[in-house]
């Protein structure tokens, strides 16, 4: 309906995915106390897929429009902003557990006149042995991707932004992977617990929400992956991948802030 | 003029309701629906007060009974064992509901909505598709919260019984599914509101008319603009602190049980971090709507336009700053204690600056007391009382004595109730021209003010009194000696309601039947934001011709 349109901004058409989005969060989330309260998890995976087949009809019609060139310079603009001040919002969110961590490590109950609180023993984690070459693999991993960026800003061959990209995807694969081990080594062979203590608790919390952030991200720079191989991307108008690298450095930011505080001064 | 361009394209309007109501991708469509939907869930929540203030009216309990609950005073003389359960219950919605899905929609996701993009002369939103996902993860999230009302909850009954603030460990020891339904209605809620959030910071920053500069912006949407900052930046710390309860709840975790090494405290911490910005958020709009009716009904411009603007920036970076006054008896350190009160303190001074600018605007003006210029006049009076009790209670010693009492009660409906709805009122009062074409009769905007004024005063002033004499809040019951100034208020509560349902006709005779507007400034040349060059109703798509600077650069304005 952008019929007389007489600006750079993108006037949309109207879109039925807002409202089928906000009906599978409903589901889903009804559907998740069900399955917590011991009514099997059917509800919630129908939702579920609702949420994500919402995700990817809406985000490929965002592409589509982007294909169409509906995405005028001041479109870029604004989406760098609303992505930047996404990731300002997730921020946030980890300044909740990062509270919660350093309230209890630096104030710990124990201390408290009248307290019965006992902590636990349990295993100390060496920092410099697996947790170090997570963050290794990580940092790598950003290296990998900002090659790939670089590939792309300068217009140099196209096999080198998609080798970067997937070296990207791999090794956060690879993190994933580690990560899984760490937590089954943890939790199968030092009986470490999944709560019951506020360390556990923090622990689980801070590096599970950062571990799903990595699986989400590296879904974002396999999507990109598959848009290069398309020849979505140039130069100058690349949003999608901006976008996916920002996501993925601050995903590495939040793990050095965890390597530093959890592992290396906590454990 | 901008308008000469607009009637040039003005075309049918041939959407379907499903395609225009469902599927909107268009600012001023999700505003009205938030408008509307906000409303409703407003009625909910006020007449949760109603039954509130029915039975607290005399002392003994002759509602809530656990034999079932009543609603005429004809029952009244059976037996009735109290239901403090179901007291709880309403009092935890009442403060959910009001908080999350009524004030912010309908300042924030309504007034915005409509007005911000228009004000900075932009066509839309800088993401119309995901606008609408802010509206229709609202409307999840109420989905949530009335689920949460009506599924099995603690006490064998229906709802939960927590408080708005969800502490632990009552929220954690809370049975059934409700309060996991609530915390999740929570989630929802702050998604859609970081979502809108960052659309309107987004827009804000991105598509401004050509030659409008930060400092050239109008007041309503720099106060949008400072609102979503603090939305962006509080809500997700609130989204932690109830994950983490839901974790404790849910899944054995114990960030807040003691008997893990957990603490309550810190949630306390955690989620008046998120709730201190809350009340900001909740009145910010409000203050950049009262300026822009106070200018125009004082028919000069606004006094003080640059101080206005960081004075609301002030107040959002001090809102984060102050949250542990509302724990002062929790067992902080002194010192911990006295930078608090010291740092609420400081906030009285850029709300003085907006305060006092209002009034100097008036000064000197030809003040004309039009409906939306009553209810900004009576907000300004009644804000300041609000205003003048929160500096009472930021004294860390004081607030020892008045810490949940009624006095606390009586504060924060001052500012809030008072406060930030009439802000409501006065911008549907001003607006409501504009958005729909058709004006309401003057003499019933004048009568639902005053009805609305003395009733909010004669229920909140007299709980000043109860507190004073050491009520406690969120009881059933309280002794005679309480009962005076208790049936005042409840008398008050009543008038008030009334007034509700009187709005309500009004609003229904103003879209049905009401005087057609035919200019498109129905006030002054003092209202000159660029909305006012707009015909009434607006057209679908509006700025499809950017405006002009000469259009809105008005020189009198600053």
């Amino acid at each position: 309906m952008a019929h007389a349109k007489n600006h750079d901004y993108h006037i949309l058409n109207p879109s039925a995915w807002p409202l089928i989005a906000s009906v599978g969060a409903f589901v889903m989330l009804f559907g998740a106390v069900l399955w917590m309260h011991g009514s099997g998890p059917w509800m919630f995976l129908m939702g579920f897929v609702a949420v994500l087949y919402v995700m990817f009809g809406w985000w490929s019609d965002v592409v589509t429009e982007s294909q169409q060139g509906d995405h005028t310079p001041a479109v870029r603009i604004g989406l760098r902003y609303g992505f930047i001040l996404f990731v300002m919002s997730e921020v946030m969110f980890f300044a909740a557990w990062f509270w919660s961590f350093f309230k209890h490590a630096l104030y710990p109950m124990d201390e408290y006149i009248g307290s019965t609180y006992v902590a636990p023993e349990f295993y100390q984690v060496d920092a410099f042995h697996l947790p170090l070459i997570n963050t290794l693999v990580l940092l790598l991993s950003g290296c990998a991707v900002t090659w790939a960026h670089h590939a792309l800003v300068h217009n140099e061959s196209r096999k080198d932004v998609e080798w970067g990209l997937l070296i990207g995807v791999l090794l956060g694969i690879f993190f994933t992977f580690l990560q899984a081990y760490e937590y089954r080594y943890l939790l199968v062979e030092q009986d470490w617990t999944f709560g019951g203590d506020k360390f556990f608790s923090n622990f689980f919390m801070a590096t599970g929400f950062h571990g799903l952030h990595v699986i989400i991200g590296t879904i974002f720079l396999f999507v990109c992956y598959l848009r290069v191989r398309k020849g979505h991307f140039t130069a100058e108008k690349h949003v999608g991948f901006e976008a996916a690298a920002w996501y993925w450095h601050f995903v590495d930011v939040v793990w050095l802030f965890l390597f530093a505080a959890v592992y290396i001064w906590g454990i | 003029m901008a308008d000469a361009a607009i009637h040039g394209h003005e075309h049918e309007d041939n959407r379907g309701f499903f395609t225009r109501w469902f599927m909107s991708t268009n600012h001023k469509d999700i505003g009205i629906l938030y408008l509307f939907a906000s409303g409703i869930v407003g009625f909910i929540a006020v007449a949760f007060t109603v039954y509130m203030r029915m039975e607290l009216m005399e002392p003994g309990v002759q509602y809530m009974c656990l034999e079932g609950a009543r609603f005429t005073a004809a029952a009244a003389g059976e037996v009735c064992t109290p239901n403090g359960h179901l007291w709880n219950v309403l009092i935890t919605y009442h403060g959910v509901l009001m908080m999350f899905f009524v004030v912010i929609p309908a300042l924030f996701g309504g007034f915005g909505n409509y007005f911000m993009p228009l004000q900075i002369g932009a066509p839309d939103m800088a993401f119309p598709r995901m606008n609408n996902l802010s509206f229709w993860m609202f409307i999840a999230g109420v989905g949530l919260g009335i689920a949460s009302l009506l599924a099995p909850g603690g006490n064998d009954q229906m709802g939960s019984g927590v408080g708005w603030v969800l502490y632990p460990p009552l929220s954690t020891n809370e049975g059934g599914m409700s309060m996991d339904l609530a915390i999740f209605a929570v989630h929802v809620s702050g998604a859609s509101s970081i979502l809108g959030a960052i659309n309107m910071i987004t827009t804000f920053l991105n598509m401004r008319a050509p030659g409008m500069t930060l400092h050239k912006v109008p007041l309503f949407a720099w106060s949008i603009f400072v609102t979503s900052w603090l939305i962006l930046l509080a809500l997700p710390v609130l989204a932690g602190a109830i994950t983490m309860l839901l974790m404790d709840r849910n899944f054995g975790f114990s960030f807040f049980d003691p008997a893990g090494g957990g603490d309550p405290v810190l949630y306390q911490h955690i989620l008046w971090f998120f709730g201190h910005p809350e009340v900001y958020i909740i009145i910010l709009p409000g203050f950049g709507l009262i300026s822009h009716i106070i200018a125009t009904f004082s028919r000069k411009p606004i006094f003080g336009y640059l101080p206005m603007v960081y004075a609301m920036v002030a107040i959002g970076v001090l809102g984060f700053v102050v949250w542990a006054h509302h724990m002062y008896t929790v067992g902080m350190s002194l010192t911990q204690q006295s930078y608090f009160m010291l740092a609420t303190m400081v906030i009285a001074v850029p709300t003085g600056v907006k305060i006092f600018s209002w009034i100097a605007t008036m000064w000197g003006g030809s003040v004309e007391f039009k409906t939306p210029m009553l209810w900004a006049f009576g907000f300004l009076f009644l804000f300041t009382v609000g205003g003048v009790t929160g500096i009472v209670l930021s004294q860390a010693a004081v607030d020892r004595a008045y810490h949940d009492t009624y006095y606390v009660v009586a504060h924060f409906h001052y500012v809030m109730s008072l406060g930030a709805v009439f802000c409501i009122f006065a911008g549907i009062y001003f607006y409501i021209g504009k958005m729909s074409g058709r004006q309401y009769p003057e003499w019933a905007g004048k009568l639902h003010f005053w009805m609305m004024f003395i009733g909010a005063n004669l229920t909140f002033f007299p709980q000043h009194f109860l507190g004073r004499q050491g009520m406690p809040r969120r009881y059933i019951d309280y002794p005679e000696a309480f009962a005076y100034w208790n049936y005042v208020s409840s008398i008050g509560a009543f008038l008030s309601f009334a007034s509700f349902l009187f709005f309500i006709g009004i609003i229904a005779y103003t879209l049905l039947a009401g005087r057609r507007v035919t200019e498109n400034n129905y006030w002054n040349e003092y209202a000159d934001t660029l909305e006012w060059t707009l015909p009434s109703p607006p057209p679908e798509h509006t700025f499809e011709q950017l405006p002009k600077q000469e259009d809105w650069d008005k020189q009198h304005a600053h």
